[in-house]
């Protein structure tokens, strides 16, 4: 049967990681391309890249990232953040990422979900969502809202018709993103986690919140996420990857043991 | 050398690092002569049948895989690659390569494990149940995972063909080998250290 994917969130900034990762001996890696060799040699299922630089004339250093990722690592990974058009997309897979996520840019334009999977396929194609707890209403019937630039904007949009509707226009995967849990450290939301994979047929993956083994167990069984993003848990090293899959294998959660 | 057969359907890339990967020499080609002159032939793939089936006819590459398999080069099938070389797809409603007799189906709609719905596409880390010894799966721990992503899987008439399955709700033909022939649904080139094995295994291989 499937086992359920634990993947490390790595942020880069002109081909840099923007916070150091600590591994044994506290070495920091600012280096992404070894950060994600530690991790796929932890036993990372997948990463998750990404790039938040600002400036468009540094992307092409995100590029040369990924295409020495591509010779590093053998598992999946996927690049996100400043993927603007159908043009960024085919940069981002040539130069060997297996998916690309998009998530601002789907929101202003959601064709490029479609564009993107007639050209390279639908599982190539991740649909990123920050979403935000509101007030149920007729906008927003489900209670969550899409939101944008970190949350800063609020963009009417309810969050449980956009799944729907980015699996309808040819999405792959969503990965979804709490803005109120984000950086917490509190565990993942469950509740808007469960709601959007019960009524999608497409994987989730559950983003913001993540601070103990705890908080993946119940946001991959009562939250029904098929996959759990992690950051400042692993980055800093309180937990190790093979200890929190021994934590859920114990849970009788199925992951991926031997690699 | 060992040849990947560039077909415009995505993912050779990845094929081509694991290659270097593992210290292997390639060359990624549509060119039927360069194709015969190799020693080991890797068909890949990610994308739609339909579309796949079209460029492949257009380039005589249908042709030139028949021809491969009958002139007893190691052959391997990827993902797509691996559906193609059936006779039909339900994706696109497509006439395949047909190399192997049976079909492509698609996952049924409800899908379910323990009292959860299975997602469509089976995406993510799954074991192979293998059925006997293959040289191309020898040092592979019984354990090991694969990285898989598709709606369709590969349904062959016989059973004998049946090297491997899967389980997804329902159990599915995974890995299947005819003669010189050896074809898998998951991706070995993204499946980390036991994928790499594979690939590696493969190149050793002499088709029997």
């Amino acid at each position: 049967m499937i086992s359920k994917r634990i993947i490390p969130c790595l942020d880069v900034r002109a081909g840099k990681l923007t916070k150091g990762i600590k591994f044994k001996g506290n070495v920091d890696i600012g280096d992404p391309v070894e950060a994600a060799r530690q991790y796929y040699e932890q036993g990372a299922d997948e990463i998750v890249f990404y790039d938040i630089t600002a400036s468009s004339d540094k992307r092409d250093i995100m590029i040369d990232v990924v295409r020495r990722v591509a010779e590093t690592i053998f598992i999946p990974f996927s690049v996100g953040g400043g993927v603007r058009n159908l043009e960024d997309m085919r940069k981002v897979i040539g130069a060997g990422a297996e998916k690309v996520s998009v998530n601002s840019a789907a929101v202003e334009n959601p064709r490029i979900i479609t564009q993107g999977a007639k050209a390279f396929g639908s599982q190539c194609i991740v649909l990123g969502m920050d979403v935000k707890k509101v007030e149920k209403s007729e906008k927003t019937p489900s209670g969550y809202e899409i939101v944008v630039e970190g949350g800063r904007i609020y963009t009417g949009i309810d969050a449980l018709w956009w799944a729907k509707e980015a699996q309808n226009l040819g999405a792959g995967e969503i990965c979804l993103n709490s803005i109120d849990a984000d950086g917490t450290q509190d565990g993942y939301e469950i509740k808007l986690t469960r709601l959007i994979s019960e009524n999608v047929k497409i994987p989730v993956i559950a983003s913001g919140g993540a601070g103990k083994p705890e908080h993946l167990a119940e946001v991959l069984t009562a939250g029904k996420a098929d996959a759990a993003l992690i950051a400042s848990m692993v980055h800093y090293k309180t937990y190790i990857i093979a200890g929190i899959k021994q934590f859920l294998t114990e849970r009788e959660i199925k992951v991926r043991n031997i690699w | 050398m060992i040849a990947i057969i560039n077909y415009n359907a995505g993912n050779i890339t990845s094929v081509a690092r694991a290659l270097e990967n593992i210290g292997q020499k390639y060359v990624i080609t549509d060119d039927e002569k360069k194709l015969a002159s190799a020693t080991h032939v890797i068909f890949p793939g990610v994308g739609a049948a339909g579309e796949a089936m079209a460029y492949l006819r257009e380039k005589k590459l249908d042709s030139a895989l028949k021809n491969l398999f009958a002139s007893g080069k190691p052959v391997m099938g990827i993902c797509l690659g691996t559906q193609i070389i059936l006779e039909h797809s339900e994706e696109n409603d497509s006439a395949c390569i047909g190399l192997i007799a049976g079909s492509t189906r698609r996952f049924p709609e409800k899908l379910s494990f323990g009292g959860q719905a299975l997602k469509i596409p089976h995406m993510g880390w799954n074991s192979v149940t293998f059925r006997r010894e293959h040289p191309v799966f020898a040092k592979i721990a019984k354990e090991a995972e694969f990285y898989f992503v598709h709606s369709y899987y590969p349904a062959p008439a016989d059973e004998a063909v049946v090297l491997g399955t899967t389980d997804y709700g329902i159990k599915f033909c995974s890995v299947l080998t005819k003669d010189n022939l050896v074809a898998m649904q998951f991706h070995p080139e993204k499946s980390g250290r036991p994928g790499l094995q594979i690939l590696k295994n493969f190149c050793a291989w002499r088709g029997k």
